[in-house]
């Protein structure tokens, strides 16, 4: 999941690299960012259990032998077992199929709700800062004051009237999460505007979105994709406070919120329903969080730490 | 400074306003009313329900009304759920439990944070520092929605040594506050130590050392003004993470504060309730906010009251 994202952006820079006729010592930045994020090892163990974990979602419950929503009132809060490795909860489901399956809700709205507060903020963000002057000055405006809303409030709002289904739910978390994006995006249209193969595509009698879209974004590529790693914890940790609310993910689906809604209410008894939940989804937000500072490292990214 | 603060008090009107108009029609727009849930409403109570609220007058007079109550007399209606009771009472009587409890994890993050930050700046590469490091990401990674239950467990139910919910003697404040605090803490204490570093090789803290400051005179008088500056700018967000974060808190560890109350009211279409703690929440946000801007300008020369 996570592996992409590092991956894909060296191949275009390399092959132009290559291409250009440089006798070997070339090495492209994109190249020269993941030699130093190879070297950085909490950022590579926490790819590493990304990956892992990720696979593990997907594939896991394939080969459970337990639906996620298959219950066994024989069998309600067995500790973990043989028969099953993480024990069950209060209706006799299998945790292990649960938290996997569950992991599979809690990703996917980790990726789809950041990528919807990337599209948002990227546009938002680039247009502000390639116009200038006054659009500029009304739209960070507007940024400025978005920022000091009470926004976790409006989606609790909008959860619970419009009855929480997972795509407002993505919806709702993207449209707060897509400020600090937009103004990191503008900060670095604005410093490259006035380069000169920007003038020279303008001169070209290139449109605006070709301009921005084709020569300016790939060239700030570095700072969208750290931020886009440091807002996945962001998104992933609002949508399990929904859950854990009762307003996100709702039973007998299950998610990282809602499986450690259901264990910290029984946690006296049978402490491990919270225990594993919680520390995958720990675990989850730090690998994310080690990998959003690795990359933000390799790819030099000085903009304001955190 | 003065005008600085007026204007952005004259900015806060029409946010507000957008606030509460954005609320207000959304609240009524949404399916499902006040009256749905009681049993059996004949349609005469009913409408005299609605007469009593002022329900049945067309829409915008609704609106302009509840506006001149609030501007006028700082009256936020009647509770839609508990007739007998205003909207006003309800907070009056909730907020002191939710303040409480904001200001002692904000205390508790600034102590424990700015002390750690600096601790680790000042030994920095050192195992204080690794280890100080490490714990405020791991701070970070666990939401209070895990480390509050964990915490619960520990030292109420294993431990004993405090209740494990409730909010009556002041034992009982101990574990809601530390669970809120400690995840703010750990984002201060990684600002702080950054922000100290940064300042620590500035050529005027050599020049106080080459005058012969002692290194504590140094840290606190020189060092840590400048230090405390990204942790100032972070104060705006925390105290609106804060805020809303004690919903969760309040829910965890059954705290009678105004964030148990306001989710309530969401699922009671408690329209009034619903409007009134948006307000408030907003005030409390805003003003706060502005707070943090002027002392960050007070802080830091560089920056000017536009």
């Amino acid at each position: 999941m996570s592996a992409p994202v590092v991956q894909k952006p060296s191949t275009p820079p390399a092959a132009s690299a290559s291409a250009s006729a440089v006798p070997d010592r070339g090495v492209s930045p994109w190249r020269d960012a993941w030699q130093r994020l190879r070297r950085n090892h909490l950022a590579v163990f926490g790819g590493a259990v990304l990956i892992t974990l990720s696979l593990l979602c997907v594939i896991g419950p394939w080969f459970s032998p337990y639906g996620y929503e298959q219950t066994d009132l024989y069998n309600t809060f067995s500790p973990p077992s043989f028969k099953h490795w993480l024990g069950t909860d209060q209706l006799g489901r299998d945790l292990l199929t649960r938290l996997l399956f569950g992991g599979r809700i809690s990703l996917m709205v980790g990726l789809v709700a950041t990528f919807v507060a990337l599209t948002i903020g990227v546009v938002y963000g680039a247009i502000s800062g390639y116009a200038g002057g006054k659009t500029d000055r009304v739209m960070m405006r507007i940024v400025d004051i978005l920022y000091a809303l009470p926004f976790t409030i409006f989606v609790i709002l909008l959860m619970v009237f419009f009855g929480r289904n997972l795509l407002l739910l993505f919806v709702a978390i993207g449209a707060v999460e897509w400020l600090t994006m937009a103004r990191i995006v503008r900060g670095q249209i604005m410093s490259i505007k006035r380069m000169d193969y920007i003038e020279a595509a303008r001169s070209l009698g290139l449109g605006t979105p070709r301009i921005i879209f084709r020569h300016m974004i790939p060239n700030i590529l570095g700072p969208i994709i750290v931020y886009t790693t440091l807002t996945i914890p962001g998104v992933m940790l609002l949508e399990a406070f929904l859950s854990f609310l009762g307003l996100g993910v709702q039973p007998p689906m299950s998610s990282w919120g809602v499986l450690i809604k259901d264990g910290a209410e029984r946690m006296e008894e049978y402490p491990w329903m919270l225990i594993f939940p919680g520390t995958i989804f720990s675990l989850t937000l730090f690998s994310l969080n080690f990998l959003g500072d690795g990359l933000r490292d390799a790819l030099d990214v000085r903009a304001a730490k955190d | 400074m003065f005008r600085f603060i007026a204007r952005r008090l004259l900015e806060t009107i029409p946010v507000l306003l957008i606030i509460v108009t954005a609320t207000f029609f959304m609240v009524r727009f949404v399916p499902g009313g006040p009256f749905d849930n009681e049993k059996a409403t004949t349609p005469e109570i009913r409408a005299n329900l609605e007469a009593y609220y002022g329900l049945n007058l067309p829409l915008h007079q609704q609106y302009l009304n509840y506006l001149k109550a609030v501007v006028l007399h700082g009256d936020l209606g009647r509770s839609t759920k508990y007739a007998s009771r205003t909207v006003n009472e309800i907070i009056a009587d909730k907020l002191p439990a939710s303040l409480q409890l904001g200001s002692l994890a904000l205390l508790i993050a600034l102590v424990l944070g700015l002390t750690a930050g600096v601790v680790a700046a000042v030994n920095r590469n050192t195992k204080i520092d690794y280890f100080t490091s490490t714990f405020s990401m791991v701070g970070i990674c666990v939401p209070t929605f895990v480390l509050g239950p964990v915490l619960v467990l520990i030292f109420a139910i294993k431990l004993g040594w405090f209740n494990a919910s409730g909010w009556y003697e002041w034992q009982d404040r101990i574990l809601p506050s530390l669970t809120l605090g400690i995840v703010y803490a750990a984002s201060i204490a990684r600002l702080t130590r950054g922000g100290m570093l940064e300042v620590l090789n500035q050529d005027y803290i050599r020049t106080a050392r080459a005058k012969g400051a002692s290194e504590a005179r140094i840290i606190f008088r020189h060092a840590l003004r400048g230090g405390l500056l990204p942790v100032v700018s972070f104060l705006g967000p925390a105290i609106a993470g804060i805020l809303t974060g004690s919903f969760v808190i309040e829910t965890i560890f059954q705290i009678p504060g105004l964030g148990r109350e306001f989710v309530n009211s969401a699922f009671n279409r408690d329209y009034t309730l619903v409007l009134g703690t948006v307000i408030l929440y907003a005030v409390l946000i805003i003003g706060l906010n502005l707070v943090v801007d002027v002392v960050q300008v007070w802080l830091n020369p560089k920056l000017k009251f536009e």
